[in-house]
């Protein structure tokens, strides 16, 4: 049996998935550690997830406000040493303002919230987040938001193409406006993650379309450190 | 230097001034119990107190005598462990857990402000549950607008639609249910009747009641504005006449990430058991806040009123009291317990205020600016508004409307017309997929929804720890109910009690949400008292009390009332939510079942809708035969012998079949009965019926089930997963894609450029 993994899921003022992603953490065999938006402290955690929600209400724009939180500067810190970082949805737009990933997220191109299950094609199992699964492999994940079109300039796309960062693509009919159909990317190193869907929604065959986002919280327990 | 402020002692010495209590709503009569009551003309601040707590919103003044009914008639039971009164009815759902669960109105906001006016809508209700103690857990909301085509749809609906998915989305309450129907009565009055549920353990109810001299009463949430002024009296109790405009200022302004914080700051709060009791700011704002706390409790209160954090420093006392913010919250803690409290509120960074200190004295005291501007007995502005024997009289036009029964309308006999007749009726906005509205709601948060629309009723795991869960489905058809009120909203707690068992769970009890035109008409009276009536008396027969909900009268536009609307939610519990049953057809070559019997009723129908006919009897309800289905349906949820289990309402047994293919994506060949007439086969809206698939290696248990109990039963298919059609055999053949463009397209063409 592996050693359990410690990972911290954040909660900021206005999360609503941080106690989905620790269940989801707990159903993948790893230990869950809540972390407070104003703590500093990462608590010896070996990976971190930024759940998805309205930090601070999203009133300026997503993740704007929570990137300049106490906990997000150890954040950015230990992600630059390789600590594993996963965010979802809202996580992913902090991640883009915290500048841990390129690009940004914009109000969906059909201007609606949109919840639906959603097939995608997993791009690149070469990320501490997705090594559980095959390459090519599709998926059904529900997504859920109002700003989830990923945008970045035609250099930021093209090298995230040709480096393999592009983790995750949307499949049968694009949600949001998201540039080719980028559901979710990673950085250089491949320790960072950021998606729009939600794994974490779809880990129980009772309350999801399925089983296929636990894949994202065992990858983290079946890699080597 | 502020206005001179109308004092107590001012009101003592000028009894004669001359008060604008008409304008705020009150009656001369009421006015002149107010000074009787107090012994004195009463001041400015009090005036709005009593202006507000009295309103039809608040005091329930026309409704309350027919109301009582449901206490009367209350079955015997022991669920419930708070009855109707408090802020939400809690019901015992076993294993040491408690549901709480209440559906209100926000019906005119939302047409003066659709999207503001919904949004406060699940505001207010979600606040309500978290009074309560619970964590609020699910939302369901039950719609009703003009017609898909009238002009006025175009604005309201998506602007409702937006408001409810922003602001639950953002709580991250799972939205999980709720219904959708177009009339033209609706134009000009939309109904946005919104249902939250939430989730505590049963030992862990919080109570609205300032217990205690010396305790301390605390403001905390977000600041006071002047939005909503005057919102419960003249918003609520008033019809709209061209000039509605001039009130979009009464209308709330919501902020979803207050009242989020709001919630997890409470649930912090409620777990270190930090408050003796604790109310939240609705409608009516302070004035209702603290008159109902020092009623329930010791009895009196005293408030200083410049303490109350305002956004808008110029806001006078009168406005403060009428003010319906949004996000805010009255709690009473005991001077030990403060400082942890305002620690945990400090936290979530919510401001919070202590403003007053609840007394023995009886009476409710605010000062400001230091002179005493109110001092009236709590009880008489919260719990002893005026109550009214309006006048009822069954409508002069009702013989008429029962009288044509629709038996002239020309049916369809030809199996081109029945194929013709379906994917019309599939396709009508009442029918037709609601999942571009759905869809723009949330279901997933939370991780515990075992099923949501368009499944017969939503279903939420209680917590993670537990495979104990409650479903719930809200029904309600004005049509029905237009035709005979008694009978209709006895079919709208039928369907709902259906629609829980259905998906396996034990219906317990029930929440209302009574819409209705003017109190003052005696026709609309009439609809109102013999809705209640049916209700109480259904309710009674079935064994599920009503825990709680809500009146909105006014609902019309000139002398034109909207259809009666009696929305009922019923609440069940299962023990085992992975023995949940679908709504849609599975698994290859299980047997469809109709349960229940089919008789030529066509009253109130969707197919008189699509004729635009409104006439005749509504459907018979026999309660017998649903506590006997809904038995047969629970039994054969939990020995596990059907894979999908669907109610019969409107549309019948056809648009049954329609939803139950479509639901996956599933072919079914079906014979229609032996020797019965196809349309009214498929399309007759008796009640009382249900469609299940049965594995072929259950047949004979399940007949047996069936057998045993006395329930009709009578096969009517298989399902083929190898054929993507419906097929009415020796009638007609629809394939499933051609079916889904049908019933998908309605919405979308409409509101998609």
């Amino acid at each position: 049996m592996p050693v359990p993994f410690r990972v911290g899921v954040v909660t900021f003022p206005g999360s609503l998935d941080d106690r989905d992603a620790a269940r989801a953490v707990r159903i993948g065999g790893s230990e869950a550690i809540s972390l407070w938006h104003a703590d500093a402290s990462l608590h010896d955690v070996d990976a971190v997830i930024l759940p998805g929600g309205f930090s601070y209400g999203d009133y300026l724009r997503c993740g704007a406000i929570a990137r300049f939180s106490p906990v997000m500067e150890s954040i950015v810190a230990a992600a630059h040493d390789g600590m594993p970082v996963l965010g979802i949805c809202n996580g992913f737009q902090v991640l883009c303002e915290a500048h841990l990933l390129p690009g940004a997220l914009i109000r969906n191109d059909h201007r609606k919230f949109v919840c639906r299950d959603q097939v995608l094609r997993v791009e690149s199992t070469a990320t501490r987040w997705t090594s559980d699964y095959r390459e090519g492999q599709e998926i059904v994940i529900p997504l859920t938001n109002g700003e989830g079109g990923y945008v970045a300039d035609a250099r930021t796309l093209n090298e995230l193409e040709a480096n393999g960062r592009v983790v995750v693509r949307y499949l049968a009919g694009n949600p949001n406006g998201s540039y080719r159909n980028i559901a979710g990317i990673a950085n250089e190193a491949g320790n960072v993650v950021g998606l729009m869907p939600h794994p974490e929604h779809a880990v129980e065959d009772l309350t999801g379309p399925g089983t296929d986002g636990l894949g994202f919280f065992l990858s983290l327990a079946g890699a080597p450190a | 230097m502020s206005p001179a402020v109308d004092t107590v002692g001012a009101a003592e010495q000028t009894p004669e001034l001359a008060q604008p209590y008409k304008e705020l709503g009150l009656a001369d009569d009421e006015y002149a119990r107010v000074r009787e009551i107090l012994g004195r003309r009463p001041s400015s601040s009090e005036l709005a107190i009593y202006s507000v707590m009295w309103s039809e919103h608040c005091s329930y003044k026309s409704s309350r005598v027919h109301l009582r009914q449901f206490g009367e008639k209350a079955p015997k039971t022991d669920i419930l462990l708070v009855g109707m009164g408090e802020n939400a009815g809690v019901v015992d759902v076993g294993g040491g857990w408690a549901v709480t669960f209440k559906i209100e109105s926000h019906n005119h906001p939302s047409y003066v402000e659709p999207h503001q006016g919904a949004a406060t809508g699940v505001g207010g209700i979600v606040r309500d549950i978290l009074t309560m103690g619970a964590r609020p857990v699910a939302v369901l909301d039950s719609l009703r607008f003009g017609p898909l085509n009238a002009p006025d749809t175009a604005r309201v609906l998506p602007g409702v639609v937006a408001g409810i998915g922003g602001y639950g989305n953002c709580l991250g309450l799972p939205n999980i249910g709720g219904e959708l129907y177009f009339d033209d009565s609706y134009i000009g009055n939309p109904l946005v009747n919104a249902l939250c549920v939430g989730v505590m353990r049963a030992d862990s109810i919080k109570l609205a009641k300032a217990d205690g001299p010396g305790n301390l009463v605390v403001l905390f949430g977000a600041r006071t504005g002047g939005d909503g002024i005057g919102g419960a009296s003249v918003l609520a109790s008033a019809n709209f006449d061209e000039a509605h405009q001039a009130k979009r200022p009464s209308v709330q302004v919501g902020d979803p990430f207050a009242e989020k914080v709001l919630i997890e700051c409470c649930l912090e709060i409620f777990a270190a058991d930090l408050v003796v009791g604790i109310q939240d700011l609705g409608a009516a704002g302070l004035s209702c806040a603290t008159t109902e706390l020092a009623a329930a409790g010791t009895g009196g209160m005293d408030v200083d009123l410049d303490r109350v954090p305002l956004r808008d420093p110029t806001l006078a006392p009168e406005e403060i009291l009428m003010s319906e913010s949004q996000e805010r919250m009255m709690a009473v803690v005991t001077p030990e317990r403060l400082e942890e409290f305002l620690a945990v509120c400090g936290k979530w960074e919510v401001t919070a205020t202590v403003i007053g200190t609840v007394t023995d004295s009886g009476r409710l005291r605010m000062t400001w600016r230091d002179e005493l501007i109110v001092d009236i007995p709590p009880r008489t502005a919260a719990a002893e508004g005026p109550v009214y024997q309006r006048p009822i009289e069954r409508p002069l036009d009702q013989e008429a409307v029962v009288g044509v029964d629709g038996r002239g309308l020309p049916r369809p006999r030809s199996a081109d017309e029945l194929r013709t007749t379906l994917l019309r009726l599939a396709a009508s906005p009442n029918l037709a997929d609601k999942s571009w509205v759905t869809d723009q709601y949330d279901r997933y948060v939370q991780g515990n929804t075992v099923l949501a629309q368009p499944e017969d009723a939503g279903m939420i795991r209680l917590d993670e720890s537990t495979l104990r869960g409650v479903a719930i489905s809200t029904d309600g058809n004005g049509r029905y109910t237009r035709l005979d009120p008694y009978v209709g909203a006895q079919l709208a707690l039928a369907e709902a009690y259906r629609n829980v068992a259905a998906t396996g769970a034990r219906p317990l009890a029930v929440t209302d949400c009574l819409n209705f035109g003017s109190p003052e008409d005696p026709g609309v009276m009439w609809q109102f008292a013999e809705a209640v009536r049916g209700l109480a008396d259904g309710c009674q027969t079935l064994g599920t009390p009503v825990t709680g909900g809500n009146v909105s009268f006014y609902n019309q536009t000139g002398t034109t009332a909207i259809l009666p609307t009696a929305v009922i939610g019923v609440l069940g519990v299962i023990d085992d939510v992975t023995r949940r049953t679908p709504q849609g057809f599975s698994g290859d070559g299980a047997l469809i079942y109709l349960l229940g019997d089919t008789r030529d009723e066509f009253g109130g129908s969707e197919w008189h809708a699509m004729h635009g006919f409104l006439g005749g009897r509504p459907p018979a309800v026999d309660f017998a035969r649903e506590k006997l289905l809904a038995g047969v349906l629970i039994s054969a949820s939990r020995e596990g012998l059907i894979d999908s289990a669907h109610d019969l309402s409107e549309g019948g047994l056809a648009q049954a079949l329609v939803e139950s293919c479509l639901r996956g994506d599933t072919g079914a060949r079906i014979t229609l009965p032996e020797g019965s007439d196809p349309f009214v086969a498929l399309f007759s809206e008796s009640t009382g019926r249900a469609i299940v698939s049965v594995a072929r290696g259950d047949e004979s248990d399940f007949i047996g089930l069936c057998a045993t109990r006395g329930l009709p039963h009578t096969r009517i298919g298989v399902i083929d997963l190898l054929v993507p059609e419906l097929d009415v055999q020796g009638q007609f053949r629809i394939s499933l894609r051609e079916l889904r463009a049908a019933w998908t397209r309605t919405l979308p063409s409409r509101f998609e450029r």
